[in-house]
């Protein structure tokens, strides 16, 4: 344009940044890095702590695990007594001159260490169930996924439609929604009773329950995400020629799918946390069975084995719904971005 | 030297431009609003948006509406869309009253409303879809339309990838896809910037010449109201009444240099005195009054503020 020399502006200072700054600034968008470590961090941590609960014997270790009984008669190797219990008894035999008993400090049974509950992560599978009829893991593992499957597909095949059709036409919403409000207080194990009085002992009480769980909530849910629709967006569609059914199905289920998806996702969660005392319901089964039997015999380890598994199934699914959705709604603006 | 330059009367129209008027009202009529009259009852009592507003727009006429805020530019536009019922009176499309929204009466708003979830061809294919078109016969049309607004290369875009600008284009090929008797426009670039909207108002003066479509077009800024428009329709608020109908004396057609031609001017002069009358406070804006309280510190003064 023209040659004259500008100036050149001092540069500014620009205070760096403090980790403080950028970690803690309200609603922005972390680096990757710091997302996978912070990601990372947040199963590093518990795990952390618990190691150190079952490693270092001075942070609790409130048993002791005799390794000889020496002269008391009620202890045996391998048993675990409080360590007030231990104290008196060495204390006993000293006076009496007698074998000290001998042992190291431990956890009680119910909290097993990391390395435990890892071999038990693998033993559990490979492990044969004790008795001929029995269930391997895997088994169970798969009978608890069908009960949430059928149960969340039930809830889902009446939910959502009700839900978009409330959120859509106030009539209905008017007409069902304050029942549903009501009946949504009632906790869904209270009718454990009823469902195993009218659908038996088998399968069909336990799916009652994750749909009881789940329905009403999705109900109420699905409408809400519906009514958020822009209305300009019905209105456009009006002046563009669109009818009543047309609206429907050509503005109101596309606009809010994305929505419905994550309502969905979040709807899933809330079923798996049905699951365990649905499968309590007439015959125990699937991997409440499972757990229950393992803490029968004691086995803790297995017990926590099971319950990571059942967090590890309910958080790749999510983060498998959670990728699918994000190719399935390409059109959608990142929240970031807008 | 700083005197005004005496202005013409608005009302001093060329040859050229009486004869234009003289044949445009000869033209068929395509809306015509009788006596019409809109209540609003909310929970704090009545409000009376529209009172008696009666006009009549030709074919092929392009009708600005303006006034100040909260006269009821948009509920009036809303009436004629058919997404806003009225209280009194007609309003007829064609000599038949207007009854719900139909793709006869296209529409563009303030607001972005393109479906987020279409790409800008299916978009435009929306309107000729819910008509019953056939599918193929839609993309056609909608090709055309979106050469027609320049947008052809962004036919597979999604509406989240173009800019304000692009997708009113978007908006208002959609709305004339359907071919509609009249098109409405409630303040549609009033969400751009400067440039951007000098640019679409020139590209809808040229949409407007190529094709038969009667255009009735909402806005608060007068220069836009005078370069675009055959006749304005000044409303006044509370309630809201037509205060008068404005024959532009700009000769067409129109080009950004005519902006300081006397007839501009004196149009503009005009729309001034009827929408900032000296005294009256009738803008709902005047009615918020700010108490400034000075926030500065005593004795910070900054030298060039004041
Ligand atoms: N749904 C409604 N319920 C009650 N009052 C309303 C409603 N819609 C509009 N009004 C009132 O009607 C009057 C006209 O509103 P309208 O939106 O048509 O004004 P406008 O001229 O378009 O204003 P603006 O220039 O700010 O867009 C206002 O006083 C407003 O408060
Ligand atoms: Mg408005």
């Amino acid at each position: 344009m023209n040659s004259t020399v500008i100036p050149i502006a001092p540069k500014a200072v620009v205070a760096k940044p403090g980790w403080t700054d950028s970690w803690f600034a309200v609603r922005k968008e972390l680096t990757p890095r710091s997302r996978v470590a912070l990601i990372v961090g947040s199963f590093l941590l518990p795990i952390l702590i618990w190691c150190a609960f079952s490693y270092l014997p001075f942070v609790w270790h409130p048993m002791m695990r005799i390794s000889d009984p020496g002269s008391v008669s009620y202890f045996a190797p391998d048993m675990l007594v409080d360590k007030d219990v231990f104290r008196d008894e060495t204390k006993t035999a000293k006076q009496n001159g007698t074998a000290l008993p001998q042992g190291s400090g431990a956890n009680p049974i119910y909290l097993p260490a990391p390395h435990q509950v890892a071999k038990a992560l693998y033993t559990a599978f490979t492990t044969a169930p004790e008795r001929k009829d029995g269930q391997w893991l895997h088994e169970s593992l798969w009978h608890s996924v069908q009960i949430i499957f059928w149960g969340f597909l039930a809830s889902s095949v009446i939910g959502v439609p009700l839900g978009i059709l409330c959120g859509t036409y106030n009539v209905l919403s008017r007409l069902t929604e304050p029942f549903i409000e009501f009946f949504r207080y009632l906790p869904a194990p209270a009718f454990g009773a009823l469902a195993v009085a009218i659908l038996g002992i088998y399968d069909g009480p336990k799916i009652a329950i994750i749909f009881i769980g789940t329905f009403f909530q999705q109900v109420l849910i699905v409408a809400n995400t519906t009514r958020k629709l822009d209305i300009a967006l019905l209105e456009a569609a009006l002046t563009l020629g669109a009818k009543k059914i047309q609206l429907l199905f050509r503005v109101v289920i596309p606009g809010i799918l994305p929505d419905l998806y994550r309502d969905q996702r979040i709807l899933l969660g809330w079923a798996w946390t049905y699951l365990i005392v649905a499968e309590l319901i007439g015959t125990s089964s699937g991997i409440t069975w499972f757990i229950t039997q393992q803490a029968r015999y004691k086995n803790f380890e297995n017990v926590y084995a099971a319950i990571i598994i059942i967090g590890i199934i309910g958080l790749v699914t999510d983060l498998l719904l959670a990728a699918l959705g994000k190719w399935l709604f390409r059109w959608e603006r990142s929240p970031n971005k807008a | 030297m700083n005197n005004p330059p005496s202005l013409p009367s608005h009302l001093l129209q060329s040859a050229a431009v009486r004869d234009r008027f003289t044949r445009l009202k000869q033209r068929e009529v395509i809306l015509e609003v009788k006596h019409l009259g809109k209540q609003f009852t909310s929970a704090q009592g009545t409000v009376t948006a529209l009172k008696d507003i009666n006009f009549k727009t030709h074919r092929r006429e392009f009708v600005c509406v303006i006034g100040p805020s909260g006269c009821g530019k948009s509920t009036l536009i809303r009436i004629l869309a058919g997404l806003e019922s009225y209280t009194s009176g007609e309003a007829l499309l064609d000599g038949e009253p207007i009854v719900g929204a139909c793709a006869q009466r296209g529409m563009v708003f303030q607001g972005y409303t393109l479906f987020p979830w279409l790409t800008v061809k299916k978009n435009v294919m929306f309107g000729l879809e819910m008509n019953d078109h056939s599918k193929t016969t839609a993309e056609r049309e909608a090709l055309q339309w979106l050469e027609l607004v320049g947008l052809s290369k962004f036919a597979d875009a999604y509406p989240h990838q173009l800019s304000g600008g692009m997708k009113q284009r978007v908006a208002i090929a959609r709305a004339l896809a359907n071919q509609p008797r009249i098109l409405l426009m409630d303040e549609p670039f009033g969400a751009l910037d400067a440039q951007t909207r000098a640019k679409m108002q020139s590209h809808l003066l040229e949409i407007w010449k190529n094709i038969d479509i009667t255009i009735l077009f909402i806005t608060h800024d007068l220069d836009e109201a005078i370069f675009l428009a055959d006749r304005i329709l000044v409303l006044k608020a509370h309630p809201g009444e037509v205060q008068e109908l404005i024959e532009v004396p700009v000769p067409r057609p129109r080009n950004f240099m005519q902006i300081t031609s006397p007839e501009f001017l004196a149009t503009k002069a005009r729309l001034e005195a009827l929408i900032h009358p000296p005294k009256v406070e009738d803008d709902d804006e005047a009615q918020i009054r700010p108490h400034m309280i000075r926030m500065a510190r005593v004795g910070d003064d900054v030298e060039d503020v004041e």
